[in-house]
């Protein structure tokens, strides 16, 4: 009941404040900032200007629709099956007992770990026709090639599977996040009103979750989408194989720009469709009042059924394929590992460090502006620029690319011309473009996982707060902050282990004689050198392992009230 | 403000600072490349610094970059990239006797823009169980009927495979290609996948009977630290087709020098010793490329598979041809 008063109140607040655009120094801000990180993607839009008739009619002739079929069955199978692996194990975690439950609270998340094309490999490595074991299943039975039937791990089928294993992790953290920050109350009010524990699932946890699990599938969908690493390895044209066809072997990077395009158009119309599917409900918090949840412990044979369906995600996401990779090192990592090797993790590290900092701090300011000010422009401004997360990084990082080498040529001429010095590439090609390029990518996380939070508190519990004299600060310090943050954290985890397995846009935009161990086991698997890669690869692995356990903790202990 | 014009001058004179050194765009992979100019930097004392990547995003890299490009010298695997950037104006003319002398007049640019520094062949491998070795003749014989159903090859967005299209293309015209192509895809054991080393386990595994691939992965397979590698390579053979026409495919890995290169001297320096026969030794040896000095002995594994005639069409036309051959692939439904 408090809920529905919450969401009649809102409209109104809404309407009140709502209207175009409001002169403060904070939207003068927020209008800077948005349009400094639309400009890569403002390049792609721009494209579009500049028809190119002649490959468009090629490809609609011959590949186009082959892209976007597949396109589609890889985000409605990688949805369903993130979903599924991502939905299920957080409620079951939360709310019960049973073998494991602990560990796996934490395990689950590790996957989110494993870029998708390391996964992509190993799993080919081992289950390839050529792989160990089917080698060893024909010598064995004696069987040839023909003879049996073995699923085809490079196909569309496999492609779905592996995005699925890596990314459910995005859906799981933010469902757990928010089953734990529900309320007590209403699960019990909907026990007292006769609902059984998977009904209050399906009626009271699932719809308040909605907003968080959204979110989830949202950057799933996008990462999905942005995804060549594997596609192409497995095969698929997906649309970005045809982004990449296009510029690498037709040489037209401007119908790719436009092939890009089109993608995020795309993409808009999707998020507007989810937008308003939920626009007159609103969630939030409907009590401050938390008592410690009471898991419930599950029968052995129960217990062991619940342990399979959670263990099942972690172990074909990371165990199986960290063991692959683990057996592989075995056997390089002598020549592999040295002075270089660790300038490279320092190299991850650092990027990964600076980037989730920096991101958070832009999605904060972002997502607070939005919420004093729904103005129309701020809102479809930082929608905008949340985009990125869909675009492949080649294509963004050609996006920064150009704005950036054309302020240093033109500031170099300007120069030329009246001190007659030469300034040369200022910002091109240093470390500060590519933490640009990151941010662009990657906002998208720390923005739509802060506003998650923040929706979630009531305005009634400022203007509560302002009654007893708080000023804006405090109200952010003492009663914003405490609320929000596991969501925080999440932001920040999410983008240090993003940029972590960040390729493409490293490749293109980091500076002279630096690396990072993306690109080093991108290089060496590439030449189809997977045991020596398999040593960078697992380096990636274990420098996200760590901060996605500690931010586990922490989402467990954020539930407040709890101690 | 003071401060800020300050740090900016001290960074505009940070970069004047031109101390001997060369900068590289490689679309080499680091490692296939970086003991070569480590020997360089110990002969001459000239640093060298190298940003590598896909060819094709370097190329865009050096497009807006425009002439305050910090690089010198633009390295590629393939010549159709080298054309594309001849084509876009990156290159500038460079005249070394020296160059001219040992690289062959095929493998490097008419106008001296781009230089060949190793060789390649794309060569079919085949499986001696189950093909006999003079069933096998030439590329255009792989679209007959009879090997239904038993090649394999990797994608066409692979530029070897453009690459080899183009030259079909520039040997026999567009629409013999295009027959050739179609019939070539009409065989397919399965939907291209993998690399040039996935499609060699595949004829092992018997997948497929015949493949397509560069003579290096072989090699680099024969050679591998990984026993089921070596396992694989030693169960197939390799086949130098057309030779009795026009001989085996040929492409380069190669290099041109950049129009605002700040280091012409030093990279016209590196450019020479790459073609020195201590660097020229060193691509045979480790990554089993042919050199483009006969004078060069080949390692023992490619003495092994003999001696072979060369296609000697001029590699210019592999660039011209790069877009048709693509635009012909997706036609004929070359995944």
């Amino acid at each position: 009941m408090l809920a529905t008063r919450a969401a009649q109140a809102l409209p109104n607040a809404q309407a009140f404040k709502s209207s175009l655009f409001k002169f403060t120094k904070w939207n003068t801000a927020l209008v800077f900032l948005s349009l400094l990180f639309s400009i890569p993607l403002a390049v792609v839009f721009g494209s579009l200007f500049f028809p190119e008739y002649e490959v468009w009619e090629h490809l609609r002739a011959t590949v186009l629709t082959d892209y976007i079929a597949n396109s589609l069955a890889l985000l409605v199978g990688v949805g369903f099956f993130s979903l599924l692996f991502g939905v299920i194990p957080a409620w079951m975690v939360t709310m019960y007992r049973f073998p494991l439950s602990r560990q796996l609270e934490w395990a689950l998340l590790l996957p989110m770990s494993m870029p998708a094309y390391i996964i992509a490999y190993s799993y080919t490595g081992a289950l390839d026709v050529a792989g160990p074991f089917q080698t060893m299943l024909r010598e064995f039975t004696g069987w040839q090639y023909r003879d049996y039937w073995f699923p085809e791990i490079r196909s569309l089928g496999g492609a779905i599977a592996m995005l699925s294993l890596v990314l459910y992790p995005y859906i799981y953290l933010l469902a757990r996040a928010a089953f734990i920050e529900q309320s007590v109350c209403v699960l019990e009010v909907s026990r007292t009103l006769g609902c059984n524990t998977v009904n209050a699932f399906r009626r009271v946890a699932l719809p308040l979750a909605r907003p968080a699990i959204m979110v989830g599938l949202s950057l799933v969908l996008m990462e999905t989408l942005a995804d060549y690493g594997t596609v192409q390895y497995f095969g698929v044209s997906a649309f970005t194989t045809g982004i990449f066809r296009t510029w690498f072997g037709l040489g037209n990077s401007l119908a790719a720009a436009q092939l890009s395009a089109l993608l995020l158009i795309f993409v808009a119309v999707f998020l507007y469709l989810e937008k308003r599917s939920r626009k007159q409900a609103r969630y939030h918090h409907t009590s401050n009042r938390y008592s410690s949840l009471m898991q419930q412990k599950l029968s052995k044979g129960h217990g062991l059924i619940a342990l399979t369906i959670c263990a099942a995600p972690m172990v074909f996401g990371f165990i199986i394929p960290v063991s692959l990779l683990i057996n592989w090192a075995l056997d390089t990592y002598s020549e592999v590992l040295g002075k270089d090797f660790y300038l490279l993790l320092f190299h991850s590290l650092l990027l990964a460090f600076v980037t989730s900092l920096l991101a958070l701090a832009i999605a904060l300011f972002m997502a607070y502006s939005n919420r004093n000010n729904k103005s129309l422009l701020n809102r479809i401004m930082v929608r905008f620029v949340s985009m990125g997360y869909a675009i492949p990084g080649t294509v963004i990082a050609v996006g920064v690319l150009i704005p950036f080498a054309w302020f240093d040529n033109s500031l170099d001429t300007l120069l030329m011309e009246n001190l007659n010095i030469s300034s040369g590439l200022l910002i091109s090609g240093t470390v500060f473009t590519l933490v640009f390029a990151y941010l662009v990518r990657f906002l998208a996380v720390s923005i739509n996982t802060v506003e998650a939070a923040l929706v979630k508190i009531k305005p009634v519990m400022d203007e509560v707060a302002k009654t007893t004299g708080m000023r804006a600060g405090t109200i952010v310090k003492r009663i914003h902050m405490p609320m929000m943050r596991g969501s925080l954290l999440t932001a920040l985890l999410l983008v240090f282990v993003d940029v972590l397995k960040e390729l493409p846009a490293t490749l293109i935009l980091r500076p002279f004689n630096f690396n990072t161990l993306a690109v080093r086991t991108y290089e060496l698997a590439n030449e189809e050198l997977l045991a020596d890669a398999a040593v960078p690869a697992l380096a990636i692995v274990m420098a996200g392992i760590i901060p996605v356990i500690i931010i586990s903790n922490s989402i467990s202990h954020s539930r407040p009230g709890h101690e | 403000m003071k401060k800020l014009i300050f740090f900016l001058l001290v960074l505009i004179q940070f970069q004047l600072v031109a101390a001997a050194e060369v900068n590289i765009y490689s679309a080499r992979k680091e490692a296939l490349i970086k003991p070569l100019l480590d020997q360089f930097t110990t002969e001459t004392g000239i640093a060298v610094n190298i940003v590598t990547g896909k060819a094709d995003t370097l190329l865009k890299r050096l497009e807006v970059e425009g002439r305050n490009t910090p690089a010198d010298l633009l390295l590629t695997v393939d010549v159709a990239r080298l054309i594309r950037a001849k084509e876009k104006g990156l290159f500038q003319q460079i005249d070394s006797d020296l160059l001219n002398k040992v690289i062959p007049e095929n493998y490097r640019d008419d106008d001296k823009q781009w230089f060949g520094l190793s060789l390649r062949s794309r060569v079919i491998i085949y499986a001696p169980d189950r093909v006999n070795e003079s069933d096998l003749d030439s590329y255009i014989d792989l679209a007959d009927k009879k090997w239904a159903n038993r090649i394999c090859v990797r994608s066409s967005s692979n530029v070897y495979n453009q690459s080899l299209v183009a030259a079909m293309i520039a040997n026999y015209g567009l629409e013999k290609a295009e027959r050739w192509a179609t019939g070539l895809v009409n065989n397919f054991a399965r939907s291209p996948k993998g690399g040039d080393r996935d499609q060699i386990k595949a004829v092992a595994a018997g997948v497929c009977d015949v493949a397509l691939i560069n003579n290096y992965y072989l090699a680099g397979m024969l050679e591998s630290s990984q026993k089921n590698e070596v396992a694989a390579a030693n169960k197939i053979k390799l086949f130098w087709p057309n030779q009795d026409g026009r001989g085996a495919h040929m492409n380069v890995s190669g290099a041109g020098i950049l129009k605002p290169a700040k280091h012409k001297k030093e990279a016209i320096q590196l450019l020479e010793f790459l073609v020195s026969d201590y660097a020229q030794q060193w691509y045979a040896d480790t990554n089993h490329e042919y050199s483009i000095n006969s004078a060069i002995e080949s390692s023992s594994i490619l003495k092994s598979w003999g001696k072979f005639k060369a296609d000697k069409l001029n590699l210019g036309l592999l660039g011209k041809h790069n877009t048709d051959a693509v635009l012909l692939m997706d036609r004929v439904g070359w995944k």
